[in-house]
């Protein structure tokens, strides 16, 4: 079964950490992938750069209008995603709970079901 | 490169090769031991001939030549790991055990099943139990597999590898499980190849295209089974389930790849041959083996395949035979289709009052079968605006995009009709 955990980031959140805990969630990632690489769980991750780098295109009478920065204005946004396919959702929850994001205080994962994968799969 | 881009259209050899592949796995592993090593050696010698064999013509004695290929790369596998890690000779690992299975006359079909007893390890997530028996049971590639399952090939190679791990590090012998546990390893192999055949006769996400087909090969692998033990009633239910549901499967899907209901279903299109098989498959292993839960449903499926028409359909039977179902191998799941049948027998209303007893369950309670079945029960009490909320509340559910779609038609069909 295909899951899509979803980091959200708050920048507030993010801003407040220590650059100790800052290095510890990032070698968290690291071996969170090591662990999904070997089990053959990970299909893929993605971190995203920040929102302000974003575009959002609207097509309207048939002319593509471009507007700078995110979809939603919001507090989180989303960050980064680890497309997995586990056992289960109880594993899938399990998993979530071992992405570092997880225990920041304000933060958490969303585990959402794959209901259709298309497209070239390799790495 | 993998096979099929070479041989895609030479069925021939594909066909041979998946046979022989744990024929000569199984050869491997009784002379040498050492299952991983092994089954990495036979993959590489059905690649190679995969790739040889149309080409240059097929060998005069296939097995025997992909036995030989095989041992080579196992011994060219060993001399080098040996080489990196004591620089040491290593022909006194190769030599072949003496007093093995082999000597005492164990045929190539023993052996397929011991390789099958240890792909469905019971240390082994049902993940790894499927795509490992896919492997070293089926002949198929890692590549195939991943495809199959729509996921990378590294992913699949990583999760076969730790597959492999986790039956080394166990310390399985390449022997039959002892008698008392044999029964209870045997439920677990035949459930991994029914998540084989569901996963390719269900498979909705994603393009077909070269995917290979697992509900065939799933059917394939359970014959082998019943060749090795033919006596056994759950085998012969499983086979006879398998294809009494293969033979709808041009049935049940619309030109779009819509969803069609049993009752909708044009039944000329059906598989006659599979049918006839199938029923007197569970005729026969019903007549003489002890009751199963997969003789029952194929008992159903076979009610429901003797149907000419929807309404010729013996609803009395099904519903009987879920009664048993439900007492052999209760299942909130199995609770939910004897709701479908009593409501044939008495009534949407009866069936609505069986449904109300899985509320409370939490194994089926936000599951959207639940909530389809209950949608159809309330259309035909002619209550359509709660009908429509539980289409509603199924499609949300659904994990499958094929049955959204068909769930999101019925509930807009009820919301166009006069109330």
């Amino acid at each position: 079964m295909k899951f899509l955990l979803i980091m959200h980031l708050n920048p507030e959140v993010w801003d407040g950490l220590t650059e100790e805990e800052r290095t510890e969630i990032a070698d968290g990632h690291g071996r969170f992938i090591e662990t999904i690489t070997k089990s053959g769980e990970l299909i893929t991750t993605q971190a995203l750069a920040d929102p302000s780098q974003s575009a959002v295109v609207r097509v309207r009478g048939g002319q593509p209008v471009v507007s700078d920065g995110p979809y939603l204005e919001a507090k989180e946004y989303l960050g980064g995603f680890y497309l997995v396919d586990c056992e289960s959702r109880e594993r899938a929850l399990e998993l979530a709970g071992m992405i570092p994001d997880a225990s920041v205080e304000g933060m958490g994962i969303e585990v959402r079901p794959v209901m259709f994968s298309a497209g070239n799969l390799e790495p | 490169m993998t096979r099929d881009t070479v041989v895609s259209d030479d069925t021939a050899v594909e066909g041979l090769l998946s046979e022989l592949a744990p024929q000569v796995l199984g050869t491997l592993v009784r002379r040498y031991g050492q299952f991983e090593e092994c089954e990495d050696a036979v993959q590489e010698a059905v690649l190679t001939a995969a790739l040889s064999w149309p080409a240059e013509g097929w060998p005069a004695n296939p097995r025997g030549w992909l036995t030989t290929v095989a041992t080579r790369r196992l011994i060219d596998q060993m001399r080098s790991e040996h080489a990196r890690r004591q620089r040491e000779a290593t022909a006194a690992a190769l030599e072949p055990r003496t007093g093995t299975a082999e000597d005492h006359g164990a045929s190539a079909g023993d052996d397929t099943l011991v390789l099958l007893f240890l792909c469905c390890h019971p240390a082994l997530t049902a993940a790894s139990q499927t795509a490992l028996t896919l492997r070293a049971v089926g002949g198929l590639t890692t590549a195939e597999i991943a495809r199959a399952f729509l996921v990378p090939e590294a992913t699949m190679a990583a999760r076969i590898s730790r597959a492999k791990q986790t039956i080394k590090s166990s310390g399985s012998q390449f022997t039959m499980p002892a008698p008392q546990e044999r029964d209870e390893r045997l439920r677990v192999v035949l459930q991994v190849l029914y998540l084989i055949f569901n996963e390719g006769y269900t498979a909705s996400s994603g393009s077909q295209l070269h995917r290979p087909d697992l509900a065939r090969e799933a059917i394939r692998l359970t014959r082998m089974v019943r060749c090795d033990l033919p006596g056994d009633g759950e085998v012969a239910g499983l086979l006879s389930l398998m294809l009494l549901n293969h033979s709808r499967r041009d049935a049940r899907t619309g030109p779009g790849g819509d969803l069609i209901p049993l009752a909708e279903q044009d039944r000329t299109q059906w598989d006659a041959a599979q049918i006839a098989e199938g029923v007197t498959l569970i005729e026969a292993a019903m007549d003489t083996s002890s009751l199963g839960p997969y003789q029952v449903q194929a008992a159903i499926a076979a009610t429901h395949a003797s149907a000419e028409r929807p309404e010729d359909t013996d609803w009395r039977q099904v519903h009987a035979l879920y009664l048993i179902l439900e007492r052999i191998a209760p299942n909130p799941m199995v609770t939910l289709n004897r709701a479908v049948a009593l409501a044939e027998i008495k009534g949407p209303r009866a069936g609505l009052d069986l449904l109300a007893t899985l509320d409370g369950d939490d194994r089926i309670a936000r599951h959207h079968l639940l909530h389809t079945v209950r949608a159809h029960l309330l259309e035909r009490t002619g209550d359509h605006a709660a009908a429509r909320e539980h289409y509603k509340r199924a499609a949300r559910a659904t994990a499958s995009l094929t049955e959204q779609r068909y769930l999101e038609a019925r509930a807009s069909r009820l919301s166009d009709a006069k109330p």
